[in-house]
């Protein structure tokens, strides 16, 4: 009797331990992948929803919830200078720190994928802005272009050229923020372009040697459409986070408003100065659901254009090479 | 723009091979080359560098002081004022520990949750995982810094607004550790190894822990630091949530600066008190950094 339920609860338990080992093979990686999804339900798809609710409301900061009011706040937004100001603003930023900074990372790139002495410090050095905090930098280069007393306007009167409103005026302003953005980020994206360069077979470059392809032609006819899949990938990453800059323009000078006649106010100083300084979390909101339709739009726009840029070039160039390879 | 990237590659195909290095030897940089990447040096260091001679100088240097000279002799008194400043609402101190509380933190739960989500994307079979994975990718294009009318609603209802938990809770999972880990795994763990701990008897997590967490560590390490760096060098959302007490480094700069704005002396050193930190971490870690970014833009 004993050792037949012995037995019994012996075989309960190896069939309680299989069904246990059953479920946790099939449980277990839903279990490991939902602290993501978890938190970014709650932190991302919520917010975004929220935010477009909070936009259809009155909403002020202490007093929270008031009444809907449709797309009021919408109305009220697109009516305004202030937004299409800092529209444009947010997009002359962006062109200015994105285009020259890609070029200059392909350039920087290029020098370092060649054979250099001490290529760990010179890798270490382009890359050494990125560690410095945009606040810091932002601080730095705002005294360094101060209008009076600014060392750079400084050395240009000190060389007969004429001081340059580096905060008076909209255009030079937007130079400096992108300056500082492009201090912080180019070496970085230098090694990105770095290691994709060093990707490219070395058979084709042999190959246009050989047909007497001098070093530029050999640069502009395999390297460049041989990099076009980490061009598209830089330009569009860039546009998502330079889109929504803030830390450079809001320290830019010491009210953080983007100056007197808004010459460098950007929309995300503008969500913070619409909600946090004039209190008012409708509107904030309003202009963050139109932030990112923007930053969808341009993105996918980018994605598009420096396709179809890349991708022109890559044509010829692989023509080019096929022809010269059957001669 | 941050590390947030490589994995655009997935959008814009597949990632090329590796091509044949061996025995091509490569082009010589010359003269011009080396003359390039010394101006982009000297463009990297000289802001810093002017950075110092004003910390170092007093309040009328930096109107005074020509372009390049040596550092003047106070900064070690100018970076007390800013540490012990009595007048200054904030504190250095508190507030570089607070930073370092952050960003320790978010490192490591955005590399235990990434470790264990890669794993599960890369070695486990389960309904879904290719769909799920693409909605990991995709959610990158979701600019979460403007969930910020949200978010601070939500901590101010939870009464979290001025706590540390406010910047943290919601950074503990990024959608970048996860397709990073996803692809370093894929390659780096073999499947053998996961069928013998499984045969031998371990539970799924007890695989997880004694075999997918040793392999990812050289992965996992620079996830964390580009995470730590990441997190540390935030500002908005920590400047819109903390206050005084609770302030990260940069907020606490951007109080100093705003609070004695005409103080160049004593701003500047909180900038080179605040760029310390990193700086040391750089020259620690640089070339682990350097392998970090280029092998991510390859494999990704």
């Amino acid at each position: 009797m004993t050792t037949n339920t012995d037995a019994e609860r012996q075989v309960r338990l190896i069939a309680f331990r299989h069904t246990i080992n059953r479920w946790d093979v099939k449980f277990s990686p839903y279990l490991y992948i939902s602290p993501f999804f978890i938190l970014f339900a709650i932190t991302g798809l919520f917010p975004l929803l929220y935010t477009a609710f909070v936009s259809l409301h009155d909403w002020s900061i202490i007093g929270g919830q008031g009444d809907f009011v449709g797309p009021e706040n919408f109305q009220f937004i697109l009516g305004h200078s202030d937004f299409w100001v800092a529209l444009r603003n947010t997009f002359s930023i962006f062109v200015l720190s994105s285009v020259p900074q890609v070029i200059l990372a392909i350039i920087i790139a290029a020098v370092l994928d060649t054979n250099l002495r001490a290529k760990t410090f010179w890798r270490m050095g382009v890359l050494l802005p990125y560690v410095v905090t945009p606040v810091a930098i932002a601080l730095i280069f705002s005294s360094m272009f101060a209008d009076q007393t600014g060392i750079v306007n400084r050395l240009l009167t000190q060389i007969g050229l004429d001081a340059v409103p580096w905060h008076a005026q909209p255009l030079p302003a937007h130079f400096v923020i992108s300056t500082m953005v492009n201090f912080r980020w180019t070496g970085y994206n230098a090694l990105i372009f770095l290691a994709a360069m060093q990707a490219i077979p070395r058979d084709y470059y042999e190959a246009a040697m050989i047909d007497g392809a001098g070093r530029l032609r050999r640069f502009f006819s395999i390297t460049i459409p041989q990099l076009r899949p980490t061009i598209i990938f830089v330009v569009v990453t860039s546009t998502i986070g330079g889109l929504q800059i803030f830390d450079e323009p809001r320290l830019y000078d010491v009210y953080g408003r983007g100056g007197a006649d808004q010459q460098w106010l950007t929309l995300t100083m503008y969500i913070y100065e619409l909600g946090w300084t004039q209190q008012d979390f409708g509107r904030a909101a309003a202009v963050a659901w139109l932030l990112f339709l923007v930053i969808i739009i341009f993105g996918a726009l980018n994605l598009i254009l420096t396709r179809t840029i890349a991708s022109g070039g890559s044509r010829a160039s692989k023509g080019a090479l096929k022809v010269k390879v059957t001669k | 723009m941050s590390i947030l990237s490589k994995e655009a590659e997935l959008l814009t195909g597949p990632p090329r091979k590796r091509g044949p290095r061996g025995g091509h030897t490569l082009q010589s940089p010359g003269v011009l080359g080396y003359a390039v990447l010394s101006v982009v040096m000297v463009a990297a260091i000289y802001p810093l560098y002017w950075a110092f001679m004003i910390a170092s100088g007093d309040a009328q240097t930096i109107t005074r002081r020509p372009f390049l000279t040596l550092p003047g002799p106070n900064f070690v008194e100018n970076v007390g004022r800013v540490i012990d400043s009595p007048t200054l609402p904030v504190s250095f101190w508190a507030s570089a520990l607070n930073s370092l509380v952050v960003s320790t933190v978010v490192a490591a739960s955005v590399v235990f949750f990434s470790t264990l989500a890669g794993y599960a994307f890369s070695k486990l079979r389960f309904k879904g995982s290719g769909g799920l994975l693409y909605f990991v990718i995709a959610t990158l294009a979701v600019p979460t810094q403007l969930a910020v009318v949200p978010l601070y609603i939500v901590m101010v209802n939870l009464q979290l607004a001025g706590n540390l938990l406010a910047v943290i809770l919601p950074a503990v999972v990024s959608a970048f550790g996860v397709f990073w880990m996803t692809q370093y795994l894929r390659q780096a763990l073999p499947y053998e190894l996961i069928e013998a701990a499984r045969v031998d008897g371990a539970s799924m997590f007890r695989t997880f822990w004694s075999i997918a967490l040793p392999a990812a560590r050289p992965a996992a390490a620079m996830l964390a630091l580009f995470i730590f760096i990441q997190t540390w060098t935030n500002y908005f959302w920590p400047y819109i949530v903390l206050d005084n007490d609770s302030a990260t480094l940069p907020v606490a700069l951007s109080t100093l600066a705003n609070n004695y704005f005409d103080d160049y002396s004593l701003i500047f050193s909180g900038i080179i008190v605040s760029i310390i930190p990193l700086f040391v971490l750089f020259l620690v870690t640089g070339r682990q950094l350097v392998k970090g970014i280029m092998e991510g833009a390859v494999k990704g």
